[in-house]
């Protein structure tokens, strides 16, 4: 509501704004939101998945026009048209996904994004430059395809950077992070609002709001909820902002015995496919029924990889590399993996899980074709295929328009628990869950990961797969890590610490038994 | 002012229905632009093109000859293009199905060799398609080479082929120099539904493909997985269906079909192997598996429209002096305009207020 805007007093906001709403069809992806960042503060946007944060950024830098409501910059009315023309007045945006070429270098990189033809010496100069001054850490002439996720991001900010922006607008840049790299950013940070910029920080980890940020604007369901002090905040306080109501915690509760192995992984080595490093090396590991196993890690270290040789996307050729249920399957295909009761839940939702553009009930044959209960004889029984989709729906609450949407409809939290459902109805022995909270709104977030519990109490073996270094710790009984291709050995989540697990995922020679971490910090995000 | 394309969330199954209609009504309007600049009486033009045809029992027949292979191949091809494998090359499976069929009706010339002669030829016209099909689904899958053009190329392939075939060793000898095959013996032909016209038995062959394409897209777990292919590859490779035998079926099964009208017009209408045995049927199946949304029920309504600009053409070349070519021209319209009209009805345009500089 444009009631609720802040309190308009203070005369050094730089770039405000004031009651805008979007929507898209019949969803109002913002309504009246009003947000003021002012010069030398570094000003965080909370709210969970879907309450309308990238919208709001977006209509901020010019990607998308308000429908109503007005931008101010400088105390006056503003309107930029496309983000070129937001850039040129000095307001610069790091989006999650990055726009950058592998095969060029770094100054070829930034020299496509700019205007008129810079000399790439000197350029590279100007790079150098800003790079020293805050602390970025980033070689000019290198090659982004061998850079890793962080590297890229300090690209990132470096060309916003050279632009001179007043105002940087950061999207969930830590959410790609280690937590070594966050403290750099974190000081980089520092060091623009001490300049007298403004920093617009939207993030969901709670944690490092309270600790970097000097004000928090929360949304909830697309609107406006409210302004507030992070450092008076805690975080439960700030959680309850962005659900609404308090969010249950997992319980940890191993009160069962653990059975027989259910994984065994044995030497996997995978070759990688050239320009990524997302080669495999000696992978070694075992699950037994009744565990859940984390393997944390940065993105691109080898995950992915890992994932398609566990689901049979991509077989290895030695047969006893990997062993399901005491069959050997390195060789097998995913139908034949699914029939050995495996169930996999890949971290790409739309396109992998799920494909988008059809009916969220032939969504469901994607991993039930060959249990035989739906497909007979190659012919696809519809009524026991509408069962099963009604089954989901009801006994893991998705929620969507209409009768039987397509998979691109649903909110992504939904999506996932429609996915992690359709795999855990299938009875499995074995579910091995990439990022099975990514981007998944706080509440359907614990709802997925008690639901694994709770398989694993029954006598199934998890594996997660997560960069979520909290939801790890919250929820897994061990935890590995992968760090360019390799795995350190599982520790018990007892026995470790963030820290530790921290310097593994930066490649430190912990060998893996980094077990000297006073307590286990199983402070979640979310609760405290 | 710059316009942008930007994808619509929520389009209407209503407008979907709807979009090759528009196209249809499109299609008509630039027709009349097209015969009043040609000097012609619009009004008069379309009741000899669209009209005349339907009042007639003979050209009745002639439709439903026409729409055979039209259904038959765009059945075919909806399996292509629905696990999003463009075969363009129908026109050459249609072709090679017909020279490897009318090869035994050519050897059993004269010997009176029973009635399994027909039968005989119309699996190996579906065989011959089918593996003409399968040159570019191989280079394809083994060299990453677009079936596209692979698929087109091989037409021309087909056609001269074809052509060396009619005017070299298959010529008939006592056939005044023509480049034709001896006309086939009464065991190598379709028979004839009706005692007047040309109606045959080819239209059944197509609807029972027809029902056969319904029933395995719609309700088998091959037609799941070829759906799946097209709309999400890295989801049917995570489902567990391999790629590489999708793209094959897929090339084997529209070849197949495609062979199986070229065998069947050749044995039915035409009677012996000529240089020109079809009027671009595999390129018009392409429109018609596009009119009729790759659902082999819409390709038969599609086929029986794009039949009659056949018809029509004919009657309009003798009635009005018009070229054939005005019924490819109409035939063209039609296709780039139901293209256009999908993208109009899934995205929308929007006009991008202000400069926008580099």
């Amino acid at each position: 509501m444009a009631e609720n805007a802040p309190a308009n007093a203070l005369p050094a906001s730089l770039l405000e704004a004031v009651g805008l709403t979007k929507r898209f069809g019949a969803l109002v992806a913002n309504d009246h939101v009003s947000l003021a960042i002012r010069a030398g503060e570094t000003h965080a946007l909370l709210g969970e998945n879907g309450a309308g944060k990238s919208t709001l950024v977006k209509m901020m830098c010019g990607l998308l026009q308000p429908d109503s409501g007005e931008l101010l910059y400088d105390g006056a009315p503003i309107v930029f048209p496309d983000p070129a023309t937001s850039r040129a007045r000095g307001v610069g945006v790091v989006f999650q996904h990055f726009a950058l070429f592998d095969a060029l270098t770094v100054v070829e990189n930034v020299a496509l994004g700019l205007a008129g033809h810079e000399p790439l010496a000197t350029l590279a100069a100007r790079i150098e430059d800003c790079v020293h001054r805050y602390g970025l850490s980033v070689e000019p002439y290198r090659r982004v395809g061998e850079l890793s996720v962080g590297e890229r991001q300090r690209v990132e900010i470096v060309r916003c950077l050279l632009g001179d922006p007043r105002v940087l607008i950061l999207d969930e840049p830590t959410s790609v992070l280690t937590p070594d790299e966050s403290e750099s950013l974190f000081r980089t940070v520092d060091l623009l609002t001490g300049e007298g910029r403004a920093v617009l920080f939207i993030s969901h980890k709670l944690d490092e709001v309270r600790r970097l940020c000097h004000r928090a604007t929360v949304l909830r369901g697309g609107k406006f909820i409210a302004e507030v002090d992070p450092k008076t905040e805690t975080a439960s306080s700030l959680a309850r902002l962005m659900v609404g109501a308090e969010v249950p915690r997992t319980p940890r509760t191993v009160t069962h015995q653990l059975g027989e192995p259910r994984l065994l992984v044995n030497k996997l080595n995978v070759a990688g496919d050239g320009s990524r490093g997302s080669a495999l090396h000696d992978i070694n590991l075992e699950i037994r029924a009744g565990e859940i196993v984390g393997i944390a890690g940065v993105a691109g270290n080898g995950q992915t990889t890992l994932f398609e040789a566990l689901s049979g996307e991509k077989p290895v050729a030695d047969q006893e590399a990997i062993i399901i249920d005491k069959v050997a399957a390195g060789g097998l295909g995913p139908t034949e993996r699914r029939a050995l009761k495996a169930g996999f839940v890949p971290e790409e939702r739309l396109g992998h899980a799920a494909a988008p553009d059809m009916r969220l009930s032939d969504n469901v044959l994607l991993t039930t074709h060959g249990d035989g209960a739906i497909v007979r004889l190659g012919i696809i029984h519809r009524s026991a295929l509408l069962a099963r989709f009604q089954e989901i729906v009801r006994r893991f609450d998705v929620r969507f328009g209409g009768k039987d949407p397509k998979a691109r409809r649903l909110s992504g939290g939904n999506l996932q628990k429609f996915v992690i459902g359709r795999e855990v109805l299938r009875e499995p022995v074995l579910i091995v869950v990439d990022q099975p909270t990514w981007g998944v709104d706080a509440a359907a977030a614990a709802f997925i990961r008690t639901t694994l519990r709770e398989k694993a109490a029954e006598g199934c073996a998890v594996l997660v797969i997560s960069q979520d270094l909290d939801e790890l710790l919250e929820f897994t009984d061990r935890i590995a890590v992968m760090s360019e291709g390799r795995l350190t050995a599982p520790v018990p989540v007892a026995e470790t610490s963030r820290e530790a697990i921290g310097l593994a995922m930066g490649g430190a020679e912990t060998g893996g038994a980094q077990t000297g971490g006073a307590h286990a910090s199983g402070e979640g995000a979310h609760a405290a | 002012m710059p316009l942008r394309l930007e994808r619509q969330e929520n389009v209407s199954g209503l407008r979907l229905a709807l979009a090759p209609l528009l196209a249809l009504v499109f299609t008509l309007i630039v027709g009349a632009v097209m015969f009043v600049a040609l000097g012609h009486d619009p009004i008069r033009a379309f009741g000899i093109y669209f009209v005349g045809p339907l009042l007639d029992t003979y050209t009745l027949q002639e439709l439903v000859v026409k729409a055979g292979p039209l259904l038959m191949i765009g059945t075919g091809l909806a399996f292509c293009y629905r696990a999003n494998r463009w075969n363009i090359g129908a026109e050459g499976q249609y072709v090679a199905g017909a020279v490897v069929g009318s090869w035994l009706a050519l050897v059993t010339h004269g010997t009176d060799a029973g009635p399994w002669v027909l039968p005989a030829m119309l699996v190996m016209g579906a065989l011959g398609g089918a593996l003409w099909g399968l040159i570019p689904a191989f280079l394809r899958v083994r060299f990453g080479s677009s079936e596209i053009l692979t698929s087109l190329m091989l037409v021309y392939v087909a056609q001269l082929g074809l052509d060396y075939l009619v005017r070299g060793p298959w010529k008939d000898p006592d056939g005044f120099n023509f480049p034709q095959s001896v006309t086939f013996d009464a065991n190598a032909v379709m028979p004839l539904l009706m005692d007047e016209g040309r109606l045959h038995g080819g239209i059944i062959l197509a609807l029972v493909a027809v029902v056969v394409a319904t029933f395995v897209l719609g309700r088998t777990l091959v037609g799941y997985s070829i759906e799946l292919g097209g709309s999400a590859p890295r989801a049917a490779a995570f489902a567990g269906f391999d790629e590489r035998r999708v793209t094959y079926g897929v090339f084997a099964v529209s070849g197949a079909l495609a062979g199986l009208a070229g065998i069947i017009e050749v044995a039915g209408p035409i009677g012996n192997l000529q240089p020109s045995i079809s009027p671009g049927y595999g390129f018009t199946a392409i429109i018609a598996a596009m009119l009729g949304r790759l659902h082999p029920v819409g390709i038969v309504v599609a086929s029986l429209v794009l039949a009659l600009t056949y018809i029509g053409g004919e009657a309009a070349q003798i009635s009005m002096r018009l070229p054939f070519d005005v019924t490819r021209v109409f035939q063209g319209t039609l296709l780039i305009a139901i293209l256009a009209a999908d993208v109009m009805v899934r995205y929308r345009v929007r006009r991008v207020e202000g400069t926008s500089h580099a």
